[in-house]
Order: C-alpha cells, then structure tokens, then sequence
C-alpha cells in the first residue's frame, strides 16, 4: 500500500480510487458527488425524525415509557455489530482500490453483509420484545415516534443490504468494472451514513431514554 | 371477487362513480353537484379517449415511445414537464372559476354542496403547487440551464427521466380522482387531526397524501440533479460568477429543493403511518401531537414558495436584460440577494401560523426574519428597473408579462410585509385577504414568469415565434383579470370574510365576489388566448420559423446554436471568458465560428426506467389508494426489478460520429450565411429568421 493519492487527484470527498482507475474514477467524480448531496437530503429526514422523537417523548398516554420497553444489551450488539460491518466494508474499499484481487473484495463485502443481515435480524428480535412488553406504535404518541425513527434506519440497511446483493450479481457477471466500481464506491458512503445514524439513535433513544 | 383472501378491488365500490349520489338520492342539490362532477369525470375521459385516438390515428406511438417517452434529453423532458403543467392549469383554472362562480351567488347558499367545494379548493390548490408551478419551472430549467451553462445533458439524464415519470404518476392520480372520486377536502396543506383516519376515513386524503408524495420524490431527485449539474458540468471558464442570472435561481432552487422537500416527506410519510398501521402521531388522542405537522409542513411549506419564485425571477432577470438591449443591472447584487432569500426561506415558516399558540416573542422573531426577506427583493426590483433605465425597452409579450409583474408583485409583496406583522395577522389570517397575498404573489410573480419564459423560449425549443396577437391578448387578460379577480378580495378579507367559504350572509360582500367573478372569466379567456395563440403560430409555423436560433438578440449561450437545437446542444463544447458569453462573442465578432475540428459526441442513451418507475409508482399509489393490496405489492416488485435491472445494463451511451456533427453544423453555418439579418423593430415580424443585425455592423442596442 505505497501508493498515494495526490492531494491534486481528490475528485470528490471521501475515498477516491485513485488514477490507476482511471475511468471509473473520472465517472465517480460526479456520482459520488450526487451522492453525498442526496445524503444530505437524507440526513434532513433523519434529522426531523429525532427531533419530532424528542417532542414526542412525553406523549405516552399513560402506556410504557422508555425505560419500560427499551432495554441496553440488544442495541449495544446492534451497534458492535454495524461498527464491525463499517471497518470491514472499510477493508473491501481499500481491497477494491490498492487491486487486492477479487476474491478478497467479494470475502470483505460478504462479511459485511452477513455483519448487516446480522443486525437486522438482531433489531429485529429487539422489536419483538418491545411488542411483548406493550410497546406498540399505535399504543401512543411516543411508541409511534420510536416506529417511526428507529425501524427506518433498519429499512435503510435493508436496502443497503439490497443493493450490496445486487452489485455482487453484477460483479459474478461483469466481473469488477467501472460500474460496479463505482456503485461499490456510492454503496460504501451510504453504509458508513447508516453507522452514523445508528449511533445518533442508540444515544438520543436508546441511552437517553435509559438514564432519564 | 376476491385474490389471496382480499377483495379484487380493495374498497372501491359502486361510491366511487361521481353520479352515484345523483342517482341514489335525487335531490336538487344532489344533482347540480353530480352533474358537475360527472362532466368533470366525462372531460378527463373523453380527453384520455381523444388523445389515445389520435396518436393512434396519426400512427404515432412509435414516435411517442422512442423519440419522447424513453427520451433522456433533458430539452424533450422539460418540453414534457411543461406539457403536464399546462395540461393540469388548465384543470385547476376551471376549479377556480366554480370557487368564484359559487361565492358569486354564495350569498345564503349556492350551488356547491360542501363536499364538492371542499375537493375544488383542496385539488385547486394541491395541482396548482405541485402539478402545475412545479413541472412548469422544473421544465423550463430542464430546457434552458444546461444549454446556458455550455454543457450537453443533466448529470443524470436516466434520474431526470425518472422525475418525469414520477411527477406524471402524480399528475394522473390526480386525474383520476375524478373518474373514481372523492378527492381530499383538507386543502393543500392537509391539516390532522381532520386529515387523520377518525374524520376521514375515505379514500380521499389518500389520494391527495399519494399524489404529492410521487411530487416530492420527484422534486428531492430534480434539486439533487440541477444541483449536480451546475456544480460540475460547466463549460470550461464558466465559472459560477459568469452564468446567467437564471442559472443561479436555477441553483438556489434546487438546493431549496434538496433541503425543502425531506420535511414534506417526513410529515406526509408519518401522516400516512397515522392512517394505515394506527400509528399515533398527529392524531388528537393517545399522546399524538399534531403541532409537529404543521411545523413539518410550513419547514417545507416555505421554502417551497421561494423554490416557485426564484427561478421565476431569473427568467425576469433574462427577459429584462435581452429586451432592454443591456446587460442585466447588478449583477452580484442580484446574485447575493438570490442567495440571501435562499437561506432566510428557511428562518420564517412560523408566520404560516402565527395564532397556533406560540408566545408573542417567537411571533415577534419570525415577524422580524419574514420582513427582512423584503429587503433583498427590493434590492431584485430596482435592479430590473434599472436594467431597463437608459436602455431600448422592447415591448415584447414576454416584456409585457415582466412589466406587469413588475408592479403587481411590488404590491403583493408590501400585504405580505402587513401580513408580516403578527398582530396584524391575528385579525385578519385565514381571511380572503390572506388568499388574495398569496395568488398576487403565485400569479404575477411565478405564474407570470413561467408564460414570460415560455413565451422567450418557445422560438427556441421549436423552431418558429408565438405570434404575438394573442399573445398580447392573453397577457393583457392576464393581468386585468387577475387584478378583477384578486384586488376584491383584499376588500373581503378586511370585511371579515373568511377564506375557504362556501356561503355568507353578508350582502356587502356580494359586488366583490361577483367582480372576483368577473376576473375569474377573464382569466380563462386569457388561457383560450394562449391555445388560440398556440393554435394559430402552429398554423403558420412557416413564415414564423427562427431557424438561426437568435430570435431576440439575446445575450447567453443557448441563442448561440440553431432552433430547435441539436439533441447535442454543441458541436464543440464552448470556452467562456465573460459574463454574457453570446452578447460578448457577437460584439467581437467571434460569433458563428467554425472549429478546428470535430470529435465524436457520446450521449445518454434511451432507456424505459422513466416509464417504468412512473407506471409503476401509479399503481402503488392508486393500490394505496384503494387498499388493492395486490396491486401495491405489484408495483412494489416492479419497482425493486427495474432499479435492479438497470444495474445491470452496460450498455447506457451511444456515439454521434464526428461526420454527423459537422454535416449538421456547417448545414447551419451556411444557412446563417444567407440569411439576411434583422433589426430589433423587425423583431416580432415574419422577416426575423433569427438573426439579428450584429453590433458590429451599426445596429443600436
């Protein structure tokens, strides 16, 4: 790993592939850009959900609050989890950019996916429970602002997930070309946006709500 | 009949006819209502049927699908944005007439029952926003921004498709609401807990939650794509200082759009939880609160009134400075206040409701930032009448339409700075006078603007001049009507009637709800007069042809090229070195050169994905809609198959050789050779082909 990227190379914020890519690095120049701005979009969206969460924190209408159904052990694995899942797609970024090989790309991506599947199916059961202890959305306001926040973020790592099993489709066909280059590189922006988002909830929601 | 356990039609039923009422219960009432809705229904029907016809009898579907539906130019898909808009004002203007019919003879009664008032003011007001004002602009900055930038497409030209579909699916949702109705009665804001599933139940807020929800998809994608292309596809020396002043409202808008559109989603998308999984978020019981909707909805709700008037601006901006023969008067300035409204659009959403309980300095804050937006659009107004102090003022159409803005929005916009002051706002908010700010803001300001470019642009897009004789016809019923049919209203509303009324008991009220009628019927013969206008320029397109493509002298790049222009905009793409790149080029006399040399141009090729995401978010909707559950998870997998499948196309350019591109363009150099040039007094006359006399050569600007 000895080449660098020359600081008059960077096309657009984040990783970049670098010259010895050239064509898919010229072409991510724009797509990545539009990524990052419908990120920022994105974000917005996330950014009112924790905010009408927090409105709606006392709108519990006499049913469980937080401390009642939320509990600390299932989101801490989900975060070990998603955390583990952004070093490794870290990995396969760098495997994709230094030409590591193929193989090791797809052995990073699907331990990320498994690290992704995992965390879903974990939150998943945490859901469960919640509903085993009352803890409905159309139980109250403040249930129906935690469905409305929480699982969204869940929605996204589903699509992320998706997406991921969509590229490793074009990678057995085409093999790792410039569009799957730079699908992986839009990918890897969106996972590390869902790391972030996960630790805005696991603090506002899960700790926040725990120690109140 | 029933699939998997769920009936086949979800919950429509024979109720669903608009005549369905008539028929059951023959009441007068019943049946003045019925017909009207029943005409309304056998209208979008028989239009459906007669356009159906004709492309079928004309052999066109072909043509249709290849050339227009699959076409990723951005030029063919803002000429199909623009088609929508004007498909649906018309729908929306005939609405408005029956409001003002109905309050014309409201006084004790009318003729509209309360339901059906309530879907005119909430389809008015919804298809107005979000499927007429938006596709109009979101068309004309498709058509225009990448030619006035240098570059060939949109960033992402199969996105840009995509937003078509999207804003179309929309667009016939809202159609369809007719045929099998009822369409919401909660406004085009959809205020809970009235909106929520305890007050409303049927379909209708669906319908209205649905249409615009494929609105904001469409118009978060269109922001991010504008945005990214006039970040990153300018022509080399283009920098952001150098564009045309309609580029950077081009570029406030998108990024309003980008920031503007996410809250109309969330509070739309947890309306939706709220009345389809019994979530409680809006709702009046269970711990709901239905304050963070309004909020939600007015942080969108603002800014969306700055994402209609800016680009409408840089039109103004352009047709000023063209038809004065100057360059636009401050320019930073104008740059800077585009700029300035941008953000502060985001600092005032609170004065939308000033009376729902906030404490007076919150009210006094917000009251402060909505007045301050006055200040950079004065600095915007004596700008435009500075551009045309000293200069040659044509008065053109477009330039009528701009002169008449110019005036009517200095009005409106010194109600809104009354409006802007809470106290006053207590006595007078949801009041006609509040109705009256806000369309003399929409109609001359936005509305106004988008004719005025339509007007500029259409030799552009399609080779020959609107002929100006109903053009000045409509632009002069435009504007008396709208002051017929609005000024009353602030009389109105200062007499204390509210907004959204179906009948009164005042007879004080009735000479102005009779003169907003009058207005009202002026208004359409001004919409008769563009379709005569249309009908007419179509009739002797020959003799009005511009094929040079610079039928007004005009100053920025995309008078530089033939009209209509090459799906490749230019055959070498341009270097700038000044604001005003064309107007430069011309006065130095480096206008019309040929290049060195040509080189294989690689474009977008078509693709389906627009068709396919719009045919299939309609379904998803209407199944919503309707609660066909087969049908939303059909269009659901559509969707997820054609994202998936497209992922797995390589094949997504196609070349035009070298050869094609000079044939074409020395075909035009030489055109320009031999046609005689034109003064400006010729302007509006079959002797200009386009080309005007060059500076050069003596002609006074």
């Amino acid at each position: 790993m000895t080449r660098q990227t020359a600081a008059s190379d960077i096309r657009h914020p984040g990783l970049n592939l670098g010259e010895p890519h050239k064509e898919a690095h010229t072409a991510n120049e724009e797509l990545a850009f539009g990524f990052w701005v419908f990120m920022m979009s994105d974000l917005i969206v996330f950014g009112l959900l924790f905010a009408t969460y927090a409105t709606m924190l006392g709108g519990t209408a006499g049913g469980p609050g937080p401390s009642d159904v939320l509990e600390l052990k299932g989101p801490f694995i989900e975060t070990m989890l998603l955390l583990a899942s952004s070093f490794t797609f870290g990995m396969a970024s760098l495997a994709l950019k230094y030409e590591q090989g193929k193989l090791r790309l797809i052995g990073w991506l699907l331990i990320t996916l498994l690290l992704g599947l995992g965390f879903i199916a974990h939150e998943l059961m945490d859901f469960q429970s919640m509903f085993s202890k009352g803890g409905v959305p159309s139980r109250s306001g403040f249930l129906s602002a935690f469905f409305s926040l929480v699982p969204l973020h869940g929605l996204h790592v589903t699509a992320a997930c998706l997406w991921m099993l969509a590229i490793l489709g074009q990678m057995a066909v085409y093999g790792v070309d410039t569009s799957v280059k730079t699908g992986l590189m839009r990918l890897a922006i969106l996972w590390h946006f869902l790391d972030i988002v996960w630790i805005g909830i696991f603090s506002v929601v899960y700790l926040g709500g725990l120690s109140g | 009949m029933t699939l998997f356990g769920a009936p086949l039609l979800g919950r429509m039923t024979l109720d669903a006819l608009p005549f369905r009422d008539m028929v059951q219960h023959p009441t007068r009432e019943n049946i003045v209502n019925g017909l009207i809705a029943s005409g309304a229904a056998l209208m979008v029907i028989l239009a459906a049927i007669t356009v159906l016809g004709l492309i079928t009898w004309y052999g066109k579907w072909k043509t249709l699908w290849c050339d227009w539906l699959t076409s990723v130019d951005h030029k063919k898909i803002g000429i199909m944005f623009i088609v929508i808009a004007l498909a649906m004002l018309a729908r929306a203007l005939v609405e408005a007439f029956f409001m003002r019919a109905q309050q014309a003879v409201g006084l004790d009664g009318g003729f509209l029952s309360p339901e059906h008032y309530g879907q005119l003011f909430t389809t008015h007001g919804t298809i107005m926003i979000f499927f007429m004002a938006m596709p109009f602009l979101t068309g004309i900055i498709n058509y225009v921004m990448p030619m006035q930038i240098g570059a060939r497409d949109v960033s992402f030209p199969v996105m840009n498709s995509i937003s078509l579909g999207l804003t179309a699916a929309g667009a016939a949702l809202a159609m369809i609401s007719l045929v099998l109705a009822p369409f919401s009665t909660g406004g085009w804001t959809g205020y809970p807990p009235f909106t929520e599933l305890a007050a409303n139940p049927g379909p209708g807020v669906d319908y209205w939650l649905w249409a615009i929800t494929l609105s904001t998809l469409s118009s978060t994608m269109t922001g991010i794509n504008f945005a990214v292309t006039l970040y990153k596809k300018r022509a080399p020396g283009m920098g952001l200082m150098r564009m045309p002043l309609f580029c950077w409202t081009a570029l406030c808008t998108s990024i309003l759009m980008i920031f503007g559109m996410p809250p109309l989603t969330v509070a739309t998308g947890l309306l939706a939880l709220d009345r389809y999984l019994d979530f409680h978020m809006f709702t009046a019981d269970l711990g709901g609160n239905m304050m963070n909707y309004i909020n939600l909805f007015w942080a969108f709700g603002h800014p969306e009134v700055y994402i209609l008037i800016l680009p409408a601006f840089g039109i103004y901006s352009e047709i000023f400075s063209t038809f004065s023969g100057k360059r636009l008067y401050g320019y930073t300035a104008l740059v800077i206040a585009t700029m300035a409204i941008a953000v502060l659009s985001f600092t005032v959403w609170l004065h939308h409701f000033f009376t729902m309980g906030q404490s007076a300095h919150i009210n006094a804050v917000f009251g402060i930032a909505t007045m301050l937006i006055g200040i950079p659009t004065g600095v915007k107004i004596y700008d435009w009448m500075l551009t045309m102090y000293r200069g040659r003022v044509r008065l053109t159409v477009p330039m009528l339409y701009a002169c008449g803005f110019l005036i009517l929005f200095s009005i409106g916009g010194l109600s809104g700075i009354i409006l802007a002051t809470p106290s006053i706002d207590y006595q007078i908010h949801n009041s006609l006078f509040l109705v009256a700010h806000f369309h003399n803001m929409l109609i001359p300001g936005l509305l106004f603007g988008m004719l005025a470019g339509y007007t500029y642009w259409f030799p552009k897009a399609f080779g020959f001049q609107l002929a100006p004789r109903w053009g000045y016809r409509a632009a002069w019923s435009w504007i008396i009507g709208f002051m017929l049919a609005f000024f009353p209203l602030y009389a109105l509303g200062l007499l204390g009637m509210p907004r959204r009324a179906l009948s009164f008991f005042n007879p004080t009220y009735l000479p102005w709800t009779i003169s907003a009628l009058l207005g009202a019927v002026l208004i359409l013969f001004a919409f008769f007069g563009l379709i005569m206008q249309l009908w007419q320029s179509i009739k002797q397109r020959a003799s009005l042809a511009v094929p040079i493509g610079d039928p007004w002298d005009g100053r920025s790049l995309e008078w530089a090229m033939p009209s209509p222009p090459p799906e490749y905009n230019f055959p070498v793409l341009p270097s700038i070195n000044s604001h005003d790149a064309f107007a430069r080029q011309k006065g130095s006399g480096q206008h019309y050169e040929t290049p060195e040399y040509y080189e294989d141009i690689v474009l977008p090729a078509n693709t389906a994905m627009g068709a396919a995401l719009g045919g299939a978010g309609f379904l998803m909707a209407f199944g919503l809609t309707w609660h066909m559950w087969w049908l939303v998870i059909l269009g659901a997998v559509a969707v997820l198959v054609s994202l998936v499948g497209r992922g797995f196309v390589r094949q997504t350019t196609r070349t035009i050789p070298a050869a094609v591109v000079e044939n074409q363009h020395r075909a035009w150099m030489n055109a320009v050779l031999e046609t005689t040039p034109i003064t400006r007094a010729d302007e509006q006359t079959p002797a200009n082909q386009g080309l005007p006399v060059s500076p050069r050569e003596g002609a006074v600007q």
